[in-house]
């Protein structure tokens, strides 16, 4: 509790408390954390337990609609699942990858780019040249070929493997970015003043990269990685769907939106809709916190 | 530099040409929700490609708008002695780069065809040779009397001896080993289309051929086969006017279809059975928890895997009516077909419970699936459908649902414990089911398709019983005795024959195979 206070009237915490729109967003993006790691309690059924799925109640609709039941709030979908339970479960999934995956291209990334933009020289040509190769094929390709490897090697994987995968093929595709943005900034900043008043009065290099560059390249970063969340969400949904992905038994939101969008036109939109609707919140959500964050954390705003 | 320059302006100059003639030229624009996997006619036995690559190659022999046998690259053919057949070839038939066809390349077919990579030795298999008699006549010579040949070679196409071995495409393109050649991308048939320009999975153009030796019905010029994978996409592509034909029309969306008044639904029963496959001969299962023995091996698992299966609801809900659900591993309209086996043994979830338990799996197993989730008619769904199905009596599925193009050369190399296929007695005839299907895999195509291995030597002797057998009486009630006893094995688990649904716009006219082939030589745009 000390802490939360300590935080609140912190700089940020200020800024934060300012700002109705990071308030929100922070609010909703909680909501989704919390359903998605208690989602064994909160959730009306477990929709990743085949056994109890029966194809009967497949396609219902919502409550409120002629023909739908309260067992199931916002309708069931092709397998008799409850779109509610499986919003939920699947947010944990696409949470769970999406965070992770850009997590880890984030720490990649920004640690290359910082490397090849402050040391300059050799470094940098050879990070950035692997930049280029690693740009020069689509995202998907390269997850495929991991994904691929990953199976090859563990032919029996069971699904939290399956994950891992999914995981490092994603973000080893997005690391990229972050290098390629954090190099520039990095060399625009490398020349200032401030790094050169570090540098005369001998604060090691390491140090200087870490405490004086860095805050100052991470504007973009937190836009760019806000942004990566929801891609990274959308990627693993076609790693889904060309069958490397999460397996269809236990459908991500990618999935489901995926699955959903064979039912639009029989009018069957709950399937879709709703975990659309739900990407789109949760997309936004960290979208407008990270938009804040970069703004709070921008010392050229302070 | 300027050498290289000349072929270039050459092109560009007749592709303007082109372009000024096409004006007044029928494009058909097709959709599908997946694509051939080579342009080889001899690398996948698989109803798609064969109905694309088809408009390109030819076969000896055809079947007609009514599906009836017609010659094709062979005008007429008689049995001269009971394991001897005489094939006439058509005379001043061309390839599409002017090589004459001719015997040789019969013989060359035969033999890229039968050879190593080949997806086609099933219908070849029966023959020991092939012999020239003279450039426009064969004889085919069976290894034991065959009374079907011509039905059996309706899917063996012809190709160009000499641009095969041009373009060192003497070997079929293998998918399984990654092996591809000129003949994945180029093609040089006899057909009444051409490929124009190729994009796998993407878009593939065809363009009449104008020296076709033939007659066509259809006035179609130009044909542009679109791959569409998602179902909502095509539908919206065909009702925007996108698209003139495309298959397969989502079953939930065929009422929508049909609403429409630009449109029509064509609708039939496909000759395709979509069945499960169990690996029964390995020691242990690739993909399951189970070490040191497999389960498939015992008949109980099977028969409770069988009974588990609740088909019925599979037909109402994910099928939405348009599937019969089959207890045989072939349809109705296949000859062979005996109704009085066509009874399924009963969805029983305690019985299924009980066989487990006796079979010692009181508390069931993992096994992994594989499934595609473009090639079948709700394949995915399907294949989910019957993983809940296992789950309720204890049997878990690692379901691994995935694009065609990655799946056939992982299942054919037979790296799967428990699969899902289709497949369509090209022949119309059980012999095309027991040969590839239910026989010992084995040397000349046999068993080629019986990826789980099923065995028992009493079938393996009545398909050849079958084979050579010309009283139909006689013969019908030997395919009866082998059906009944790989019913009685449950050496397959079948689950039900498919709808045809295809969709077009009114003013084409065209004709629905029941093996789902589509020749565009018989489609007339008004």
């Amino acid at each position: 509790m000390n802490a939360l206070k300590r935080w609140l009237n912190s700089d940020v915490g200020y800024s934060f408390r300012q700002s109705p729109t990071a308030m929100v967003a922070a609010g909703i993006a909680f909501v989704c954390l919390f359903c998605s790691v208690f989602a064994g309690w909160v959730s009306p059924t477990n929709p990743f337990d085949l056994a109890t799925l029966e194809l009967s109640d497949a396609r219902l609709p919502p409550a409120w609609m002629e023909g739908g039941t309260t067992k199931f709030l916002l309708g069931s979908d092709d397998q008799g699942r409850d779109i509610l339970s499986a919003l939920i479960y699947g947010s944990r999934i696409s949470l769970i990858v999406g965070l992770a995956s850009v997590v880890l291209s984030v720490a990649v990334g920004v640690g290359l780019g910082l490397l090849a933009g402050f040391k300059g020289g050799w470094i940098d040509a050879l990070l950035m040249r692997l930049c280029d190769v690693m740009l020069s094929f689509p995202a998907i390709l390269v997850a495929l070929l991991i994904a691929g490897v990953g199976r090859a090697l563990f032919p029996n994987a069971n699904e939290s493997l399956a994950f891992g995968v999914l995981i490092i093929s994603i973000s080893l595709t997005g690391w990229v970015q972050y290098a390629r943005t954090v190099r520039g900034t990095t060399l625009v900043e490398r020349n200032k003043e401030y790094v050169q008043a570090a540098r005369v009065t001998g604060v090691a290099p390491l140090r200087i990269m870490v405490k004086h560059v860095l805050p100052n390249v991470m504007g973009p970063v937190m836009v760019l990685a806000t942004i990566q969340v929801a891609t990274a969400i959308i990627t693993e949904a076609t790693l889904s769907f060309l069958g490397v992905g999460a397996p269809p038994t236990s459908p991500s939101l990618g999935t489901l939106i995926r699955v959903g969008n064979d039912y639009l036109f029989s009018g069957e939109w709950w399937i879709t809709i709703f975990p659309g609707l739900m990407l789109v919140l949760i997309a936004l959500s960290v979208n407008l916190l990270g938009d804040w964050l970069r703004d709070a954390l921008n010392p050229r705003l302070r | 530099m300027a050498f290289k320059l000349n072929p270039l302006v050459a092109t560009l100059a007749a592709a303007l040409a082109l372009t000024a003639v096409s004006a007044s030229a029928v494009t058909l624009r097709v959709g599908n929700q997946g694509d051939a996997l080579s342009m080889d006619p001899h690398s996948l036995n698989e109803s798609l490609q064969i109905s694309v690559v088809e408009n390109v190659y030819e076969t000896l022999v055809t079947r007609d708008a009514k599906y009836k046998l017609s010659p094709l690259l062979a005008t007429s053919w008689k049995q001269t002695a009971p394991t001897v057949w005489r094939f006439n070839l058509r005379k001043g038939v061309k390839f599409h780069d002017g090589t004459p066809f001719t015997a040789d390349d019969v013989i060359f077919s035969y033999e890229r065809a039968k050879g190593d990579g080949s997806d086609m030795k099933s219908y070849v298999g029966q023959f020991k040779e092939i012999k020239k008699i003279n450039d426009h006549t064969i004889d085919i010579i069976t290894i034991a009397p065959f009374p079907i040949v011509p039905e059996l070679i309706t899917h063996w196409a012809i190709m160009s001896k000499k641009w095969c071995e041009d373009n060192q495409a003497t070997k079929p393109v293998d998918r399984r080993k990654g092996i591809e050649n000129a003949a994945s991308f180029r093609a040089n048939g006899t057909g009444p289309f051409r490929v124009r320009e190729r994009q796998p999975n993407v878009r593939t153009t065809f363009s009449r051929h104008g020296n076709y030796w033939g007659k066509v019905t259809g006035n179609v010029d130009e044909v542009i086969y679109n791959v569409i994978g998602n179902d909502a996409t095509r539908v919206a592509a065909m009702m925007s006017g996108e698209l003139d034909v495309m298959e397969p029309v989502p079953v939930q969306d065929v009422d929508r279809l049909k609403a429409n008044d630009k449109l029509k639904v064509l609708q039939g029963p496909e000759l395709r059975a979509i069945f499960l496959g169990m690996d029964q001969k390995r020691d242990e299962l690739l993909f399951s928890n189970v070490k040191g023995k497999n389960p498939f091996k015992d008949i109980r698992v099977r028969k409770a895997f069988y009974q588990a299966i609740d088909i019925e609801t599979i037909r109402t809900r994910v099928m939405r009516g348009a599937a019969t659900p089959l207890a045989l591993m072939l349809p109705p309209q296949v000859n062979g077909f005996a109704p009085d086996l066509a009874k399924r043994l009963p969805f029983d979830v305690e019985a299924s419970k009980k066989l487990l338990a006796e079979a010692g799996y009181p508390n069931g197993f993992e096994v992994k699936m594989n499934c595609p989730n473009d090639r079948y008619v709700n394949d995915a769904e399907i294949c989910q459908a019957v993983a809940a199905n296992l789950a309720k009596v204890g049997v878990k599925i690692n379901l691994e649902a995935e694009t065609k193009g990655t799946y056939f050369p992982k299942i054919l190399s037979r790296n799967t414990s428990f699969y899902m296929l289709g497949w369509t007695a090209s022949t119309v005839d059980a012999h095309n089911v027991m040969y590839p299907i239910l026989s010992t895999p084995g040397d000349g195509g046999r068993g080629q398709f019986n990826l789980g291995a099923y065995s028992n030597p009493k079938v393996d002797e009545l398909t050849d019983k079958v084979a050579s057998e010309t009283d139909q009486k006689k013969r019908n009630e030997m395919i009866r005795e082998a059906m009944k006893i790989h019913q009685d094995d449950v050496g397959h688990l079948p689950l039900h024959q498919q709808a045809l649904n295809w969709a077009a716009k009114k003013n084409i006219e065209l004709v629905q195979f029941p093996d789902n082939g589509m020749a565009w030589k018989f489609i007339t745009v008004k």
